[in-house]
């Protein structure tokens, strides 16, 4: 019993947590401004086409992957823990991919329909 | 003898975790404690954000399907979110103002974590109570977007005058999910800030969400919390506003 308290009190103390400067989450933040700027002047500037997308799923994508890593955390968290939460969330392409074929279906049998109309 | 079973058998010395790939087999397998390093409030924090990953995913992908399929022209978000500010014509400003003012509470956020664990009560309280009124000033600033929105533009669930009907339907859903969320948050950033101002979490204080042992764990699940809520804006900002 003393041998599993103490293994008990070996996995279960983060007495400190998650203890890191201030200095690394003043920049983050730093950075999250200047990507968010950037993500608006996208619209701003009136990007078009391929090279908006573009930038603006980079842009998102670096915010994102910031916030994950830095302020919550995960890039100090063991991989247990970062690939039970991730892992998951990459499965989400599947239904992503499933929409998109589900839409351009739809979009090409509305416009059958349409052009039925006017013939 | 496997890497678990020399994790479950050696009590009395310090744990020797195996890094990488091997780390996550050792970690998950056999009867015991899979998330090692973490406070169980924290993992099952992670766990609850990943199953909201999935509602809001639900959303932005179902999103994405009308959009793509519908044959009327969507509305430009760039002009039904654009604000004549001092006689200035600027588009989709209201938004830009909105993603500034939750990445700065998510800072603040981060900041508070640091100053809870460092045990620095009045610091830790003070950030609480402003990533709690940046969080107030952002649901402020959607109820006027949405007030604009359905007062002036006549945007409704099931159509508009603007054009594609899926319109409204996407976005009163999610951002109306969303601003919930910080809704959410804001009342319990306000109930943890009131926690650490009274010392609840030094003296392990009995109470709503500090029942098992008080201490500034509690501040970093929060934030864990507010971070996603931040998070999840980044998603909607690229996909709805500026798609």
């Amino acid at each position: 019993m003393e041998h599993a308290h103490g293994q008990q009190q070996d996995i279960a103390a983060p007495a400190q947590g998650q203890q890191h400067p201030i200095g690394i989450y003043l920049k983050i933040w730093g950075l999250l401004f200047v990507l968010s700027a950037l993500s608006y002047s996208v619209d701003y500037f009136h990007f078009q086409g391929y090279l908006r997308w573009f930038l603006i799923i980079v842009f998102m994508l670096l915010k994102a992957g910031l916030i994950v890593a830095v302020f919550m955390h995960m890039m100090w968290e063991r991989l247990a823990l970062l690939y039970a939460i991730l892992v998951p969330t990459l499965l989400l392409m599947v239904l992503l991919g499933i929409g998109a074929l589900e839409a351009d279906y739809t979009f090409f049998t509305r416009g059958v329909f349409f052009l039925k109309g006017l013939l | 003898m496997t890497q678990a079973q020399a994790i479950q058998t050696n009590p009395g010395e310090p744990l020797h975790l195996p890094e990488g790939v091997q780390g996550v087999v050792a970690d998950w397998s056999s009867d015991q404690r899979a998330f090692k390093k973490v406070p169980w409030g924290k993992a099952m924090m992670w766990i609850f954000l990943l199953s909201d990953t999935f509602i809001f995913s639900s959303f932005l992908i179902s999103y994405m399907t009308v959009r793509m399929s519908t044959t009327v022209p969507w509305p430009n978000p760039s002009e039904v979110f654009a604000l004549t500010l001092f006689g200035k014509h600027i588009p989709l400003i209201l938004i830009a103002i909105m993603t500034f003012v939750l990445i700065s509470s998510s800072g603040t956020m981060a900041m508070a974590v640091k100053f809870g664990y460092e045990k620095n009560k009045k610091v830790t309280f003070i950030l609480l109570l402003v990533t709690a009124a940046l969080g107030a000033t952002f649901v402020g600033m959607q109820a006027f977007e949405w007030t604009k929105l359905i007062v002036d533009e006549g945007i409704r669930p099931w159509g508009n005058p603007l054009g594609a009907a899926q319109f409204g339907a996407a976005f009163f859903m999610i951002t109306g999910f969303h601003g919930t969320h910080v809704s959410i948050g804001v009342i319990f950033l306000i109930i943890v800030a009131i926690k650490v101002r009274r010392g609840d979490l030094d003296h392990q204080r009995p109470g709503f969400l500090t029942g098992r042992k008080g201490n500034y764990e509690i501040v970093e699940t929060m934030g864990l919390y507010w971070h996603f809520v931040d998070l999840v804006w980044v998603f909607i900002f690229a996909l709805f506003y500026l798609w």
